[in-house]
């Protein structure tokens, strides 16, 4: 097997503009070949068609002059574990994992670039980059897309742009988002109100793992709603200035806390890092919010000697797939519970 | 008391009528209330739906057989329970129903976005024209006619173009 799944991706660099707030920037764009069903109506010949048909496409010269090597995974051959930790890293859906039928992810080494195959649309063409880095990622994107689209036949349609399996991506087929970190607004008690006027300027907000997830970790992703009559630019423009309005609002929140609340901030800072450094039992949900603290601190500057690049892999290395993909078995909850708190105590202590 | 409609089970509803200005009062049991409801029941938005279908000089439409895509199968009661399209032409043939939704939801109905340069036939030609009126207009009034010429046999070298390739389509 080709696929590295304890290598770090890309996203979790945490250098980058805004990245004291902005964890990671993603475009996806939804593609569907020509004279095929969508997914959801093809049979098994077709499914494996399709995969074969873009496993061809990306070894095309133009692809690799234009994004580099592409390597195709079947996810037949790979484990509900390993599965589960692509989901971890962001790398595919929970559909994707779990959906039945012959479906693949493409994957660049660094992680950059990820293709799901056979999801709700044919292709679901992904640019994942760290920090506020949208336009980066949609540049990464489009130069993917023309690249494939030369070796592949897409459907399009002059008035309706993309045509996609479901309406609400219909058009450019773009859905660009952040993941942005925003305890101060939650200890505040303002997400809530920040969040919901959001949805009045086309903008939708959800938690870490996207749709219908919770918002773990005062951790956010947020998204445009529309992908019809407006260009692609228009729309990162706008989902740009948004997370950097929220980005500015979370900064102001901060600084309340530290002109209002310095004592219980570096208080609750500190306290997280003691439990993180010496628990021998953590939960998931325990070290989500509990790295949440200690991420405040780091970008708040509290904690010396951290850095957000350990934070952003510490979050993924903390959830019970890639726990037990580590341990090389399955363990039972609580099993995983004190490896997680081995594990943190180990990369903490550096 | 008893209901009096049915006169046999106890009167729990009381229900004023009126019609053309005379008023009239019914004591009635649940089962009698609820077997006149047609009657009773008064929705405000039954009754401006029916506003929406009145539609004076034309006739009343008769209500349109299933649509369905010719390419896949897929109706379009079956894409409202899923919320999921069965093929690309699903644009085409169910659009009558589809058209509406999709501007409902993206308040909106035309790609402004990226062209592709295989699958996107002229458009991306149709689209540099656009560009370049604009572009000629702007050079008009700024009475930079050298320049504007230029940019006025570039549009006719493109409108050409296209009708080498058969045309707007």
């Amino acid at each position: 097997m080709s696929l590295n799944l304890e290598r770090n991706s890309k996203w979790m660099e945490g250098s980058g503009p805004q990245a004291d707030i902005v964890i990671s920037s993603r475009i996806r764009l939804a593609r569907n070949l020509k004279g095929m069903p969508f997914p959801n109506l093809m049979n098994e010949a077709q499914e494996v068609k399709v995969i074969r048909q873009v496993g061809q496409a990306i070894r095309a010269p133009g692809v690799f002059q234009a994004v580099g090597e592409l390597r195709l995974q079947t996810l037949r051959e790979l484990s509900p574990v390993e599965r589960q930790i692509l989901v971890e890293k962001h790398l595919i859906s929970p559909d994707l994992a779990e959906g039945k039928g012959e479906k693949a992810v493409v994957l660049r080494d660094d992680e950059a670039i990820s293709i799901m195959v056979n999801e709700e649309d044919h292709l679901r063409l992904q640019c994942l980059l760290p920090a506020l880095m949208l336009h980066e990622a949609w540049r990464l994107a489009d130069a993917a897309d023309d690249a494939l689209e030369n070796e592949l036949d897409f459907a399009f349609d002059q008035e309706r742009g993309y045509l996609t399996a479901c309406p609400t991506n219909v058009g450019t087929g773009l859905r660009a988002s952040t993941m942005l970190h925003l305890p101060a607004l939650v200890l505040t008690k303002q997400a809530g109100q920040v969040l919901t006027a959001l949805t009045k300027v086309g903008v939708a907000v959800r938690g870490l793992y996207g749709e219908g997830t919770e918002a773990h970790g005062n951790i956010f992703q947020i998204s445009n709603q529309i992908t019809l009559g407006r260009s692609e630019e228009e729309i990162i423009n706008n989902l740009s200035a948004v997370t950097v309005r929220l980005a500015d609002q979370e900064r102001e929140a901060r600084e309340l806390l530290r002109k209002q609340n310095r004592w219980q901030l570096e208080d609750r800072v500190g306290r997280a890092y003691g439990v993180l450094t010496n628990a021998r039992i953590l939960t998931s949900q325990e070290a989500l919010q509990l790295l949440s603290d200690v991420r405040l601190g780091v970008e708040m500057k509290i904690l010396r000697g951290l850095d957000q690049r350990l934070i952003n892999q510490l979050m993924v290395r903390i959830q019970p797939a890639y726990l037990q993909f580590t341990a090389g078995k399955e363990m039972t909850p609580f099993e995983r519970d004190v490896r997680r708190a081995a594990m943190v105590r180990e990369l903490l202590a550096g | 008391m008893l209901c009096e409609r049915c006169q046999e089970r106890p009167a729990s509803v009381h229900v004023t009528r009126i019609i053309n200005g005379d008023k009239t009062e019914l004591y009635l049991c649940q089962e009698c209330a609820r077997e006149m409801q047609p009657q009773l029941d008064f929705s405000i938005p039954k009754f401006l739906a029916g506003l929406l279908d009145y539609d004076p000089g034309l006739e009343v439409k008769a209500p349109p057989a299933v649509e369905r895509c010719r390419e896949c199968g897929l109706s379009y009661e079956q894409f409202h329970q899923t919320g999921r399209l069965g093929c690309p032409d699903c644009y085409h043939y169910l659009a009558s129903r589809l058209d509406p939704l999709i501007r409902r939801i993206q308040g909106s109905s035309q790609h402004r976005g990226k062209v592709p340069r295989r699958a996107g036939g002229n458009l991306r030609v149709r689209r540099e024209i656009e560009r370049l009126r604009a572009q000629l207009q702007q050079l008009v009034e700024q009475e930079e006619f050298e320049k504007a010429a230029q940019v006025r046999d570039r549009i006719r070298d493109l409108e050409n173009r296209l009708g080498e390739q058969g045309g707007w389509q």
